[in-house]
Protein backbone atom coordinates (compact mmCIF):
# COMPACT_ATOMS: atom_id res chain seq x y z
CA UNK A 1 0.00 0.00 0.00
CA UNK A 2 1.18 3.62 -0.96
CA UNK A 3 0.03 6.91 -0.06
CA UNK A 4 -0.52 9.71 -2.73
CA UNK A 5 -0.64 13.30 -1.72
CA UNK A 6 -1.93 15.99 -3.78
CA UNK A 7 -1.02 19.90 -3.37
CA UNK A 8 -2.22 23.38 -4.30
CA UNK A 9 -4.09 23.10 -7.69
CA UNK A 10 -3.77 19.17 -8.09
CA UNK A 11 -5.81 18.47 -5.15
CA UNK A 12 -9.23 19.65 -6.78
CA UNK A 13 -7.90 18.31 -10.73
CA UNK A 14 -7.68 15.07 -8.59
CA UNK A 15 -10.80 15.77 -6.05
CA UNK A 16 -8.81 14.72 -3.33
CA UNK A 17 -5.51 15.43 -1.03
CA UNK A 18 -4.74 11.54 0.07
CA UNK A 19 -5.66 8.12 -1.41
CA UNK A 20 -4.25 5.13 -0.66
CA UNK A 21 -3.24 2.30 -3.80
CA UNK A 22 -2.37 -0.86 -3.52
CA UNK A 23 -0.46 -1.99 -6.65
CA UNK A 24 1.05 -5.26 -5.59
CA UNK A 25 4.61 -5.50 -6.16
CA UNK A 26 7.49 -2.78 -6.70
CA UNK A 27 6.14 -0.05 -9.13
CA UNK A 28 7.75 3.12 -10.96
CA UNK A 29 6.67 6.34 -11.00
CA UNK A 30 6.06 5.76 -14.98
CA UNK A 31 3.83 3.08 -14.08
CA UNK A 32 2.20 5.08 -11.34
CA UNK A 33 1.40 7.87 -13.90
CA UNK A 34 -0.30 5.28 -16.20
CA UNK A 35 -2.43 3.63 -14.04
CA UNK A 36 -3.58 6.92 -12.48
CA UNK A 37 -4.29 8.37 -15.82
CA UNK A 38 -7.22 5.93 -16.50
CA UNK A 39 -8.62 7.76 -13.74
CA UNK A 40 -7.40 11.33 -13.84
CA UNK A 41 -5.75 11.54 -16.97
CA UNK A 42 -4.93 15.12 -16.49
CA UNK A 43 -2.48 14.36 -13.12
CA UNK A 44 -0.91 11.18 -15.69
CA UNK A 45 -0.52 13.74 -18.69
CA UNK A 46 1.58 16.62 -15.86
CA UNK A 47 3.79 14.24 -14.80
CA UNK A 48 4.29 11.99 -18.00
CA UNK A 49 4.75 15.77 -19.28
CA UNK A 50 7.08 16.31 -16.75
CA UNK A 51 5.03 19.88 -15.76
CA UNK A 52 4.32 18.33 -11.89
CA UNK A 53 7.58 17.27 -9.88
CA UNK A 54 6.92 13.70 -8.04
CA UNK A 55 8.50 12.87 -4.66
CA UNK A 56 9.07 9.79 -3.01
CA UNK A 57 9.56 10.09 1.00
CA UNK A 58 10.13 13.93 0.07
CA UNK A 59 12.61 13.27 -2.26
CA UNK A 60 12.27 14.51 -5.72
CA UNK A 61 11.49 11.36 -8.00
CA UNK A 62 12.35 10.90 -11.67
CA UNK A 63 9.81 9.05 -13.61
CA UNK A 64 12.39 6.02 -13.36
CA UNK A 65 12.32 6.12 -10.11
CA UNK A 66 11.03 2.68 -8.28
CA UNK A 67 8.44 3.39 -5.20
CA UNK A 68 8.09 0.52 -2.51
CA UNK A 69 5.08 -0.36 -0.47
CA UNK A 70 4.61 1.60 2.15
CA UNK A 71 5.74 4.85 0.57
CA UNK A 72 4.91 8.17 0.50
CA UNK A 73 4.31 9.96 -3.19
CA UNK A 74 3.41 13.35 -3.62
CA UNK A 75 2.65 15.13 -6.77
CA UNK A 76 4.17 19.19 -6.37
CA UNK A 77 2.61 21.39 -9.13
CA UNK A 78 5.40 24.16 -9.39
CA UNK A 79 6.22 26.26 -5.88
CA UNK A 80 5.34 29.70 -5.29
CA UNK A 81 6.35 30.18 -2.12
CA UNK A 82 8.60 33.80 -1.23
CA UNK A 83 7.19 36.94 -2.27
CA UNK A 84 8.69 38.74 -5.25
CA UNK B 1 4.52 37.90 18.39
CA UNK B 2 8.34 38.28 19.52
CA UNK B 3 9.22 34.66 20.77
CA UNK B 4 12.11 34.06 18.78
CA UNK B 5 12.47 29.61 18.68
CA UNK B 6 15.63 27.93 18.66
CA UNK B 7 15.50 26.83 14.98
CA UNK B 8 17.07 28.60 12.75
CA UNK B 9 14.63 27.22 9.82
CA UNK B 10 10.69 27.78 10.33
CA UNK B 11 7.41 27.57 8.90
CA UNK B 12 4.63 28.89 10.80
CA UNK B 13 1.42 30.28 10.49
CA UNK B 14 2.28 32.83 13.44
CA UNK B 15 3.84 36.32 12.39
CA UNK B 16 7.50 36.88 13.56
CA UNK B 17 9.92 39.75 14.42
CA UNK B 18 12.50 40.87 12.32
CA UNK B 19 14.01 42.43 15.03
CA UNK B 20 13.98 39.63 17.34
CA UNK B 21 15.18 37.30 14.80
CA UNK B 22 17.92 39.73 13.62
CA UNK B 23 19.23 40.04 17.16
CA UNK B 24 19.04 36.34 17.42
CA UNK B 25 21.07 35.25 14.73
CA UNK B 26 24.07 38.23 16.45
CA UNK B 27 24.47 35.81 19.31
CA UNK B 28 25.96 32.71 16.84
CA UNK B 29 29.14 34.62 16.88
CA UNK B 30 30.83 37.43 17.78
CA UNK B 31 32.69 37.50 14.59
CA UNK B 32 29.42 39.12 12.39
CA UNK B 33 30.19 42.18 11.17
CA UNK B 34 27.11 42.14 8.58
CA UNK B 35 23.45 41.32 8.34
CA UNK B 36 21.42 41.30 4.73
CA UNK B 37 17.74 41.17 5.47
CA UNK B 38 15.27 40.07 2.99
CA UNK B 39 11.56 40.83 4.50
CA UNK B 40 8.61 39.16 1.63
CA UNK B 41 5.26 40.81 2.21
CA UNK B 42 2.15 40.88 0.83
CA UNK B 43 1.11 42.89 -1.97
CA UNK B 44 -2.35 44.20 -3.18
CA UNK B 45 -1.47 44.08 -6.61
CA UNK B 46 -0.37 40.87 -9.20
CA UNK B 47 -0.77 40.89 -13.01
CA UNK B 48 -3.15 43.72 -12.79
CA UNK B 49 -5.54 42.60 -10.54
CA UNK B 50 -6.28 43.79 -6.94
CA UNK B 51 -5.62 40.97 -4.14
CA UNK B 52 -7.52 40.63 -0.99
CA UNK B 53 -5.57 37.53 0.31
CA UNK B 54 -3.64 35.30 0.41
CA UNK B 55 -3.32 31.65 1.55
CA UNK B 56 -0.02 29.84 1.83
CA UNK B 57 0.26 25.99 1.86
CA UNK B 58 3.41 23.63 1.92
CA UNK B 59 4.02 20.22 2.17
CA UNK B 60 5.53 19.51 5.74
CA UNK B 61 8.84 18.02 6.58
CA UNK B 62 9.74 18.11 2.76
CA UNK B 63 9.51 22.02 2.56
CA UNK B 64 11.10 22.34 6.26
CA UNK B 65 14.00 19.67 5.32
CA UNK B 66 14.93 21.93 1.94
CA UNK B 67 15.32 24.94 3.96
CA UNK B 68 17.90 23.62 5.73
CA UNK B 69 19.31 21.96 3.23
CA UNK B 70 19.06 25.82 1.57
CA UNK B 71 20.36 27.52 4.65
CA UNK B 72 23.19 24.70 5.04
CA UNK B 73 24.51 25.16 1.73
CA UNK B 74 24.38 29.53 1.62
CA UNK B 75 26.69 29.00 4.88
CA UNK B 76 28.89 26.86 3.12
CA UNK B 77 28.96 27.95 -0.31
CA UNK B 78 29.20 31.85 0.33
CA UNK B 79 31.32 31.28 3.75
CA UNK B 80 28.75 33.30 5.46
CA UNK B 81 28.40 32.52 9.14
CA UNK B 82 25.02 32.19 9.97
CA UNK B 83 21.63 32.65 7.89
CA UNK B 84 17.74 31.99 9.69
CA UNK B 85 14.82 31.24 6.96
CA UNK B 86 11.04 31.82 8.55
CA UNK B 87 7.89 31.13 5.92
CA UNK B 88 4.68 31.68 6.87
CA UNK B 89 1.94 29.69 5.90
CA UNK B 90 -2.05 29.89 5.86
CA UNK B 91 -3.83 33.55 5.45
CA UNK B 92 -1.64 36.61 5.16
CA UNK B 93 -3.31 39.91 4.69
CA UNK B 94 -1.87 42.28 2.27
CA UNK B 95 0.83 44.18 3.52
CA UNK B 96 2.12 41.17 6.40
CA UNK B 97 4.89 39.57 6.85
CA UNK B 98 5.26 36.20 4.47
CA UNK B 99 8.67 35.44 4.72
CA UNK B 100 12.33 36.40 6.03
CA UNK B 101 16.04 35.57 5.46
CA UNK B 102 18.73 36.85 7.63
CA UNK B 103 21.99 36.37 6.18
CA UNK B 104 25.20 37.05 8.64
CA UNK B 105 28.12 37.32 7.45
CA UNK B 106 31.66 38.31 8.89
CA UNK B 107 31.63 40.86 5.39
CA UNK B 108 28.72 42.70 4.11
CA UNK B 109 29.64 41.46 0.77
CA UNK B 110 29.29 37.64 1.06
CA UNK B 111 25.72 38.30 3.11
CA UNK B 112 24.06 40.17 0.50
CA UNK B 113 25.13 37.81 -2.79
CA UNK B 114 23.87 34.61 0.51
CA UNK B 115 20.54 36.13 1.21
CA UNK B 116 19.65 37.03 -2.90
CA UNK B 117 20.25 33.46 -3.68
CA UNK B 118 18.30 31.81 -0.77
CA UNK B 119 15.44 33.51 -1.75
CA UNK B 120 15.79 33.27 -5.35
CA UNK B 121 16.34 29.56 -4.56
CA UNK B 122 13.34 29.41 -2.03
CA UNK B 123 11.15 29.88 -4.84
CA UNK B 124 13.03 27.43 -6.95
CA UNK B 125 13.06 24.22 -4.70
CA UNK B 126 11.05 24.80 -1.61
CA UNK B 127 7.37 22.64 -1.79
CA UNK B 128 5.32 26.29 -0.66
CA UNK B 129 2.30 27.49 -2.82
CA UNK B 130 0.72 30.59 -2.98
CA UNK B 131 -3.04 30.86 -3.18
CA UNK B 132 -4.21 34.91 -4.56
CA UNK B 133 -7.99 35.70 -3.84
CA UNK B 134 -9.40 38.49 -5.88
CA UNK B 135 -12.69 40.01 -6.69
CA UNK B 136 -13.03 37.65 -9.29
CA UNK B 137 -11.85 34.77 -7.61
CA UNK B 138 -9.23 32.18 -6.35
CA UNK B 139 -6.06 31.53 -7.97
CA UNK B 140 -3.16 29.53 -7.25
CA UNK B 141 -0.10 31.08 -8.24
CA UNK B 142 2.26 29.06 -10.72
CA UNK B 143 5.94 30.37 -10.51
CA UNK B 144 7.95 28.11 -11.57
CA UNK B 145 7.74 26.03 -14.47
Amino acid sequence: MITLKYFASLKSIAGKEEEKLDLGSETTVQKLSETLAKTTPQIGEMIQGKKILVSINQDVATLDTIIHDGDEVAFLPPFSGGSQ
Amino acid sequence: MGTVMESKVRIQREDFSVTDEIEAIKKSSGNIGGIVVFLGTGRELSKGQNITKLNFEHYPKMAEKKLEELRVKAIEDYKIIDMSIIHRIGEIDIGENIVLIVAAGEHRKEAFVACEWAIAELKRTTPIWKRETTSTGEVWVQDTP
